[in-house]
């Protein structure tokens, strides 16, 4: 017998209405912007944005540099998901080094780290390392507290069952308390990959070095508003899909949620 | 009483804790033993030790004083012979029902097709054929019940000992789950310990019903339930019912009434 799945829909619903909102929204400004209402220094015509959508990809060599963003926050969110979910592991087992670290950590995620790029300049070069690496630092808080607070909060009734079974240590790490914690790591690991993006975003418009982020920089220097806007739009297009992406591999990992 | 050689012996338990207010002794010299086969239920108001009993009998808590033996080996730890069932709702919900029921299979080490099918055997004892890839989202709160039973019964233990397992459920359903009870143990011949509150259930299934005080939780006394078997919730309506659970109640009215007046007292001094 299958599972069962929610009716068509259920499904399509919520996401016609979303996006339905999002046109909405759109139309809303198309008209506040033609009427005058919010001047049109400032914030573009929707319909100009989606114009300069062709323009940039033809004009911009757009695709590369989504590529690069992509590859940048891709690379940051594995390094992010495996030592974050590897030091959150750590913080749970050793109580002596929770107590020692714990707060340390939480303070690093309200740092600015982004603002110690001549730093990481130093260390690594004028190189998509630099990027990486500050992505990585800046995410990691979140992945190793909330990896923390998912294995923390296992209900003591499913690891009551796993000590009824007799599981090893190791047993009960693997079959109860990891699946137990995973949709709140996961919480953590996108949470991480956020900031990560933000922070690839932002290096890339401070230090030049390609990506999205410098062609931001360089439609928003020559004034190019509606292109400024659909470079945007990319850089909320590496997030969806890499939302999309963690939001699949939870599902696959753990399933009947 | 019990004829043959016992499976589960308790033996003068004692359980202190150290709390804010001093030492409280929630479990008092507590003895008794468990026939093969028998269901015996243990029964007192809130805070007579009832669970603490449980962890101490399933292995999960230690410091205490006296001796649990199962089948002459003293129990040091969570023991093979011994599957528990919480009060809590304990399936894993990763798992489909299947993958629940053979989960003591899987860290047996059995092979797969072999653990599934003896999963399936214990699914469809608990009467969820039919909900096998079903994931316990999608079932009742006495249907995830059920799942936590099979698994439970899948590791073929000798003795199941089980706390307050249909405490969350509603009462129709708990006495149609006690029905479900009642069939699995007369068909395996299960060995039972049922740790409840509840009169209706304990009269209901059990052989022995052992009576506590409230706090300090000692045994106050054992029923003896000549009601025939098979039994089923149908029983609930004869004279013979009505009369052991007017029995018990005598007895624990007056526990529950200290308990009550305790809980009182403890809230005064909290707000003074």
């Amino acid at each position: 017998m299958r599972s069962h799945r929610p009716p068509f829909w259920v499904r399509t619903v919520p996401v016609a209405f979303g996006a339905l909102c999002l046109v909405a929204v759109l139309a809303l400004v198309e008209v506040l912007v033609a009427t005058g209402t919010i001047n049109p220094f400032i914030v573009p015509r929707p319909s100009d944005v989606l114009l300069s959508f062709t323009r940039i990809i033809a004009e911009e060599r757009v695709l590369p540099r989504f590529m690069l963003t992509c590859g940048e926050a891709l690379v940051a969110s594995v390094m992010l998901s495996v030592v974050g979910i590897a030091a959150g592991v750590l913080l749970h087992r050793h109580r002596i080094v929770r107590l020692a670290t714990e707060t340390w950590v939480a303070a690093l995620a309200s740092a600015p780290l982004v603002l110690m790029y001549p730093l990481f300049l130093v260390i690594f070069g004028r190189s998509v390392w630099t990027i990486i690496m500050i992505a990585f630092v800046s995410a990691l808080p979140p992945v190793i507290l909330k990896t923390l607070e998912g294995l923390t909060g296992t209900r003591a009734a499913l690891i009551n069952v796993g000590r009824s079974f007799r599981l090893t240590p190791s047993q009960l790490y693997w079959k109860i308390l990891f699946p137990a914690a995973l949709p709140t790591i996961f919480v953590g690991v996108r949470l991480g990959m956020i900031y990560a993006l933000i922070n690839i975003v932002g290096v890339e418009f401070l230090i030049n070095f390609g990506g999205l982020g410098q062609l931001v920089n360089e439609l928003a220097e020559r004034y190019d508003l509606p292109g400024t806007y659909a470079a945007i739009c990319f850089v909320i297009l590496v997030s969806v899909l890499f939302f999309i992406g963690t939001e699949r591999i939870e599902r696959w990992l753990r399933p009947g949620t | 009483m019990p004829t043959a050689e016992p499976i589960l012996v308790v033996e003068n338990i004692v359980k202190r804790f150290e709390t804010q207010d001093g030492v409280l002794v929630a479990v008092d010299d507590v003895s008794f033993t468990v026939a093969p086969g028998e269901f015996l239920s243990v029964i007192g108001p809130s805070g007579c030790g009832k669970s603490t009993l449980f962890n101490i009998i399933g292995g999960l808590m230690d410091g205490y004083e006296g001796r649990a033996a199962v089948g002459g080996e003293t129990i040091r730890g969570p023991h093979a012979s011994i599957g528990m069932i919480f009060q809590e709702e304990s399936t894993f919900p990763w798992r489909t029902v299947i993958d629940n029921v053979a989960f003591p299979l899987e860290i047996a080490g059995l092979a797969k097709a072999e653990r599934l099918d003896r999963a399936r055997h214990f699914v469809e004892l608990v009467g969820l054929s039919g909900f096998e890839r079903r994931y316990p989202s999608e079932l009742s709160g006495g249907m995830r019940q059920r799942v936590s039973m099979a698994r439970t019964l899948a590791s073929e233990p000798k003795i199941l000992l089980m706390d307050e397992p249909f405490a969350a459920l509603d009462e129709q359903t708990r006495l149609l789950l006690g029905d479900k009870v009642l069939q699995i143990q007369q068909e395996l011949k299960q060995t039972t310990l049922l740790i409840t509150h509840n009169l209706t259930e304990a009269v209901q299934l059990s052989d022995r019903i052992l009576v506590m005080t409230y706090r300090p939780g000692k045994l106050k006394r054992m029923v003896e339930i000549k009601l025939p078997r098979p039994r089923s919730s149908e029983i609930v309506g004869s004279d013979d019912f009505g009369r052991y659970v007017a029995q018990i109640w005598n007895d624990l009215r007056e526990e529950a009434s200290r308990g009550l007046k305790d809980d009182e007292a403890r809230m005064v001094r909290r707000g003074s």
